[in-house]
């Protein structure tokens, strides 16, 4: 059902509402202008200026978790999601009522230790990137059928784009698929106030409950009003039920049945009905929109002077939508257009075909973000108006690299030179760049870099012209996903070399602690999982660790390895040296070692096509390279890369 | 009553140069005027030393993004991005670029040019480029008729930094140094 909040415009209708439209109340109606819902309305900001905030979109859902007696929150890191955690460890740091903050080794434990904590009574939170919600999905649909005790919130942070992923995928849909609820934020601000009411539809209903935000969400900032909050009495009390908490079968079709009922229950919740933004417009077609869509939608109406004209209607549960919104549709509208990302979820909701446009008629693409210069065609288009394009140019921006000094950097240009024609398989995270010194062939999801290096070797097993397949994984993705991977590799005698490139932390989704840094998320001490031993103890009879800045003797382990590997299975090499960006000041890996390049260079352009390092600088006028000392970080290794040694450190070469 | 500010700003670079920083630092300006703001960033994989563009919307906004032709002004850290985001300005907006050599743009734009990285190195703060180009754009676009140009003033900004900042004197002194150099250029 659509609400419709009181204001003078409806008075008109009946007078005696007049008494009603007071600043400090926001009154919501149905259509025939029967009160549904009072609510005292936020506060005018006013000369506000100590408690409103500038926050990102993840600071508000952490901020709104709390302030809603989040007890347990637990996540493993990954764009756009990893601010959500980072900000729980701070409030808890602060002082914020929190039981347990924690990164966990990967998203299914995630899922499992907030889960468990919410049978225990308490309200609980998972956060991570919507591929990580793979990785948990087999907790996710279980937990679905047995419901919650405590108020369970599952944030999922979509990436269309995508920005920062491997795939477009809709979390929505997992949602859909595991028969929970899902709440889609526009903005920093509404997704604190989701976060709210996460919390209470699953607790009202005992099921767990998504909140979907994008990435445009996640890293939108805002100006949000900061209110005091009563802190909630936490009960923690796990209520034995076996017949529901170790469901067999049988009562599993029980379970289904009832989560059938909370679904039909929760499809007519008028906290969370579709919101008609423009009352004023009256029209016989209208726009739905949801999530960041509904952000940008309302600017452009206005822009377009669209707003009196089309009616606009806010979905903010996706899934189950409700149904009176759906048979309200239907009765009022010819022409109704779906602005949703990333795939057509509410679209698929609404039954009658021929009146929505959307993902399906090829209104809206099908691939992509909905840019709001995409979707500002799309409703021109609609609405019968001119839309004129703007052309870009066709410049794709520069791509990203590995920082100067990056110790990855160095392991692949030894796995080049010591493997020239192997077979290279990649992984998840900053390393996956190792693409650009031509050193990953293949980077498919978090830990495949082991089990397709097995799969290679037994496709070619036998054969005369066999590669040999170096591997590489980070620590951290190692830990997540990459154990199995090697046990299966040792059991079947898969014959490949892994370098596991352990830069003590999780670097590209902002540093945070792996199981080997021996630290909380809120910096206490921790025990550390010792990598080498949990190598050995997968059956590993070759492991050794270098520091890939040395690279010649890197380069000469890896051939090692490799000869090893051929006759005797797996061989594993641990490339050790600390994130230059990461962890704290005194373990960074920085190294001193200012180098400059001899007058003598001849510009032949090794270094930058076989070690493409930001800061070695190629000068077009001058035929040859120079070092950029802004960029340089001292690594030294660039010494070891130049064949003719015209690289050297400074002070090295005679002043000519 | 004040008029409220309606501003669009975006802020081109590349990952590491400090596109973020400016981006918060503009955002604060907003609510220390008492305006609503909001904005959107680049972060992940993009930041590593790839092309990152930030968008800063002052006043009453839903979205977070600006469209093509709703600029009001950019402040492009690497001038090689002015191809790509040159046509987020609208016509009669400014543009502010970090840039050794002269910049030829299609009529009906603001164009103001400075060194930033040279003036960077000449203050000994290699990584202060970017509050040099934001201490230059003050200086500059509030000199364009219309009150066209950034919606803070200096004394703002320092204030700003002067918050953000209250850990840290000395880190305050080179960043308020960065922009007044900036500001005279």
């Amino acid at each position: 059902m659509a609400l419709l909040i009181l204001t003078e415009a409806r008075v008109t209708e009946k007078p005696w509402l007049q008494l009603f439209v007071r600043p400090e109340l926001r009154i919501y109606m149905d259509a025939a202008l029967t009160f549904v819902r009072i609510q005292v309305a936020p506060k005018k900001r006013r000369n506000s200026l100590n408690i409103r905030r500038l926050m990102l979109g993840n600071e508000a859902i952490a901020q709104g978790l709390v302030d809603n007696g989040c007890s347990v929150a637990t996540s493993y890191p990954g764009t756009p999601a990893s601010e959500i955690l980072s900000t729980l460890a701070c409030l808890k740091q602060a002082g914020a009522d929190i039981i347990h903050v924690q990164w966990a080794v990967n998203e299914k434990i995630a899922f499992e230790i907030a889960y468990a904590a919410s049978m225990a009574g308490l309200r609980t939170a998972v956060s991570m990137k919507q591929v990580g919600l793979n990785v948990a999905s087999d907790s996710l649909m279980s937990a679905a059928y047995m419901g919650t005790t405590g108020g369970f919130v599952i944030i999922s942070a979509d990436d269309p784009g995508p920005h920062s992923s491997q795939t477009e995928q809709d979390s929505r849909l997992m949602a859909m698929m595991a028969k929970i609820p899902v709440l889609d934020p526009d903005s920093p601000r509404q997704a604190k106030d989701l976060a709210a009411l996460a919390f209470e539809i699953s607790e009202a209903f005992e099921i767990p409950v998504m909140l979907r935000p994008t990435t445009r969400v996640c890293h939108a900032r805002q100006d949000i009003l900061l209110k005091d909050i009563q802190p909630l009495e936490k009960k923690i009390n796990f209520q034995k039920a076996p017949e529901r908490w170790a469901a067999t079968p049988k009562f599993r079709f029980h379970l289904h049945k009832e989560l059938e009922k909370k679904l039909e229950a929760i499809s007519s919740l008028d906290k969370t009905a579709p919101i008609r933004l423009n009352d004023g417009a009256r029209a016989r077609r209208a726009v739905i929109a949801a999530g960041i869509a509904a952000g940008h939608i309302r600017d452009i109406m206005k822009e377009r002077k669209l707003w009196d004209v089309i009616p606009l209607y806010q979905v903010l549960q996706p899934y189950p939508l409700h149904q009176e919104f759906i048979s309200h549709l239907i009765e009022n509208y010819d022409e109704i257009l779906v602005l949703e990302e990333t795939s057509p979820v509410i679209e698929m909701q609404i039954a009658d075909r021929h009146r929505v446009k959307g993902r399906l008629t090829d209104s809206v693409p099908k691939a992509g973000e909905l840019l709001p210069e995409v979707i500002e065609q799309m409703v021109c288009e609609f609405a019968d108006i001119a839309y004129e394009p703007v052309h870009f140019s066709s410049f794709s921006g520069r791509r990203p690299t590995l920082c100067a000094g990056c110790p990855h950097r160095a392991s692949f240009f030894a796995i080049k030179q010591a493997v020239p024609h192997g077979i290279y398989t990649g992984d998840i995270g900053c390393y996956t760049l190792g693409l650009n010194l031509g050193a990953v062939d293949t980077v498919l999801c978090m830990g495949a870099a082991i089990s397709q290096a097995a799969g290679f070797y037994h496709a070619y097993k036998g054969q005369k012209n066999c590669p040999d397949i170096v591997a590489t994984i980070g620590d951290s993705t190692f830990f997540h996903a990459g154990i199995p991977a090697l046990i299966d590799a040792v059991v079947q005698n898969v014959s490949f070399v892994l370098l596991i490139l352990d830069n003590r932390t999780t670097a590209m989704t902002g540093n945070q602690p792996t199981p080997a840094s021996g630290i909380s998320a809120t910096g206490e001490p921790l025990e550390a999982v010792d990598i080498e031993r949990v190598v050995g103890a997968c059956g590993i009879r070759f492991c050794h660790e270098v520091d890939p800045y040395n690279l010649n003797e890197l380069i000469a382990v890896i051939r090692e390895a490799v000869q090893f590997s051929r006759k005797n299975g797996p061989a594993v090499i641990i490339s050790r040296h600390p994130c230059l960006t990461g962890g704290s000041q005194n373990n960074r890996g920085k190294r001193a070692i200012a180098v400059e390049v001899s007058d003598a260079c001849d510009g032949c352009r090794y270094c930058i096509r076989h070690f493409e390092c930001p800061a070695l600088i190629y000068n077009e006028e001058r035929k040859r390279v120079f070092i950029d000392p802004a960029l340089c970080n001292r690594c030294g290794v660039c010494i070891q890369v130049c064949p003719k040694n015209f690289i050297q450190k400074k002070g090295s070469f005679a002043v000519s | 009553m004040k008029q409220s500010i309606q501003q669009q700003i975006l802020i081109s670079g590349v990952g590491g140069q400090g596109v973020l920083f400016i981006t918060r630092l503009l955002a604060e300006a907003a609510i220390q005027k008492g305006e609503s703001v909001i904005t959107s960033e680049t972060h992940g994989m993009a930041q590593r030393g790839g092309t990152v563009i930030s968008h800063v919307k002052v006043g009453n906004f839903s979205s977070p993004l600006i469209r093509p032709l709703a600029a009001d002004g950019l402040l492009a850290l690497k001038a090689e991005n002015l191809s790509q985001h040159g046509s987020y300005v609208k016509n009669g907006g400014w543009i502010v670029v970090n840039s050794d050599t002269d910049i030829k743009l299609p009529p009906g734009l603001s164009v103001f040019r400075a060194d930033a990285d040279s003036l960077a190195r000449k203050i000994g703060n290699m990584k202060s480029a970017n509050l040099i180009l934001l201490g230059f754009a003050l200086a500059r676009t509030q000199k364009l008729p219309g009150n066209k140009g950034l919606f803070c003033s200096i004394e703002e900004i320092r204030h700003v930094l002067k918050s953000q900042m209250a850990e840290s004197n000395k880190l305050f002194d080179d960043s308020i140094k960065a922009v007044e150099n900036g500001y005279v250029a």
